[in-house]
Order: C-alpha cells, then sequence, then structure tokens
C-alpha cells in the first residue's frame, strides 16, 4: 500500500531511497511519473520538439549521475525540474548564440502591464472548445510570451512552483520573479479574451 | 481608496491569496467599485483557471523509448563501473 502524508499526498520518499541505492526499477517508476511534465516544461522554455528531447534526456540522465548528491531537502520533482530548466536555458542560450532567434528586448518598458482590451468572459470559457483546441490555443499563447515571462509563468503557474523555487530554479530575484509573472500574466489575460469573451459583446464597443 | 495602477500591482498577491489582510481588503472594496478592474481581475483568474486544468500530453512513443535506451546505457555503464572499482570475491 503506498505511503501518504498527511495532505494525502502520495509520500514518494521511499521510492527515491530506493533509486539512490541504484535501484533500476524505482528510478524508472519516477521517469514515468513526471516525464510528460519535463518534456511538457522544455517544450515550452525551448519551443522546439528536438531540444525538448535532448533536455528531456539530459534531465534524467544527470538526475541519475547525481542522485547520491540529492539531499532530499527539496522534493524530487523540484529537483528534476531545476536540471530541466538549466538544460533549456543553455539549448536557448546556444541559439541566440547562433542569432536564429531575436535578442531580448528590455525587460521594464512598463508596457507589459497596460490593459488594451477589456472584455467579459464566458462564464466556463474552455468549454467552447474541444480538447485539442483548447490546447492549441493555450500552447501558443504562452509560447507567444518572451522567454523571461514565459519561463516564470510555466514554472509558477503551469508547473505550479513557488515563488521562492522559481526564482531559484531560474537565478533571479523574488521580487524579478513577480513582476515578470504579473507581466505574462496580463498578457495571456488579453491573448485569451479575443478567444473567451462574451459573444455579443462587440456590439456595445461602438456605441 | 486605491488607484487602478495599484490595484494591478497588487494583482498578483490578491490572487494567489498572498495578500495582507489590510491589502486585501483595500483590494476587494476596489473591485466592487471598479468594473474594469473588477473584469481585469476575473478574466485574470479564469486565466489561470484554465492552464490549471491544462494536463501534459502523452509524450510520443519514440521519445519515450530513447529516454529509456539513453538511460539502460547509463544504468549499464554505471553498474559496469562499480563492478570494476569493487571486484567480485
Amino acid at each position: 500500500m503506498p505511503v501518504t502524508s498527511e495532505a494525502g499526498v502520495f509520500d514518494e520518499s521511499p521510492l527515491v531511497a530506493r533509486a539512490r541505492q541504484g535501484d533500476a526499477s524505482a528510478f524508472n517508476e519516477l521517469v514515468t511519473r513526471y516525464e510528460r511534465k519535463i518534456f511538457r516544461l522544455a517544450k515550452h522554455i525551448t519551443q522546439s520538439d528536438e531540444d525538448a528531447e535532448d533536455v528531456l534526456q539530459e534531465t534524467f540522465l544527470k538526475a541519475f549521475e547525481h542522485l547520491p548528491d540529492f539531499q532530499g531537502q527539496s522534493k524530487f520533482y523540484t529537483w528534476i525540474v531545476r536540471i530541466a530548466v538549466n538544460e533549456s536555458l543553455m539549448k536557448l542560450r546556444k541559439r541566440k548564440s547562433d542569432r536564429t532567434v531575436p535578442l531580448d528586448e528590455p525587460l521594464d518598458t512598463g508596457e507589459d502591464t497596460v490593459v488594451r482590451e477589456i472584455a467579459v468572459w464566458d462564464e466556463n470559457p474552455e468549454q467552447q472548445y474541444s480538447r485539442e483546441e483548447l490546447g492549441k490555443i493555450l500552447n501558443e499563447s504562452v509560447d507567444s510570451l518572451r522567454p523571461a515571462f514565459r519561463t516564470v509563468f510555466v514554472l509558477r503557474d503551469i508547473e505550479e512552483l513557488s515563488t521562492e523555487e522559481t526564482a531559484e530554479a531560474l537565478g533571479i530575484s523574488v521580487p524579478a520573479v513577480k513582476s515578470r509573472l504579473l507581466r505574462a500574466r496580463l498578457q495571456l489575460r488579453e491573448k485569451l479574451t479575443r478567444f473567451f469573451k462574451r459573444k455579443g459583446d462587440d456590439v456595445f464597443a461602438y456605441l | 481608496m486605491l488607484t487602478c495602477k495599484e490595484f494591478l500591482d497588487g494583482l498578483n498577491d490578491f490572487l494567489d491569496d498572498t495578500a495582507d489582510r489590510e491589502i486585501r481588503t483595500n483590494l476587494e472594496k476596489h473591485v466592487t467599485e471598479c468594473p474594469n478592474c473588477w473584469v481585469i481581475f476575473d478574466t485574470t483568474k479564469k486565466t489561470l483557471q484554465v492552464f490549471k486544468g491544462m494536463e501534459p500530453q502523452v509524450i510520443p512513443n519514440d521519445v519515450h523509448a530513447r529516454l529509456l535506451r539513453a538511460l539502460d546505457k547509463k544504468m549499464a555503464a554505471k553498474k559496469a563501473q562499480q563492478e570494476k572499482v569493487q571486484p567480485q570475491t
């Protein structure tokens, strides 16, 4: 029977301990548990299937190699997310030096918090779309954010890391996480309003 | 009374429920009085809900298979290395 903590969440420390002792099947179970999330994270940051696959492999290979150093103070998941973020950012930087992607614009222009569209949404906007359509809308919206905003949003609001964990994983300050997160959230709100606003409200915009 | 700019500055803490009680009261008061900020608050909240409901897609089979192969290779190499260091008697 799986051991559960007070919160009722599966306690994986015995599994991690077995993996640390060299139990391959325990490590493979951890891989199965987290590979989808790591792949999604890597895809969001690198925006490339090929790079995301490299990141996925590197993350678990490094995790296996450095497992004896893992102290168990943070969660195993947070630990591998940190590895995956580093690997993903390395891919981005490498590409930047190839000049195949445009360099980042300056961050604090203040422009990003300007709210342009204010329209009420449907009560359950996601229900207007099929799962595939919705996935496409959400992924494309995130991918259209600048890397600095995208990475913070993905870690905080998709992978649900804390502000402190996000700051640590990205090597930036807590205030920087907060300000980038606000901008990312407001920009996404703006992008999604195009799809989710209540039908018929457009009419009033012209009155 | 908060300005809309001050409301926006506090929006994250409001959404994440991490605002101090006094600040929270001011933010709550502002949304009841400012229709635009109410819409921004409500639609940003929905934005986060929609993303939270999104499950990660299944990894393509070939990507998964290549990951397992790479790991097998690494595990075998590590095992071989350990046996070399500690030869069995």
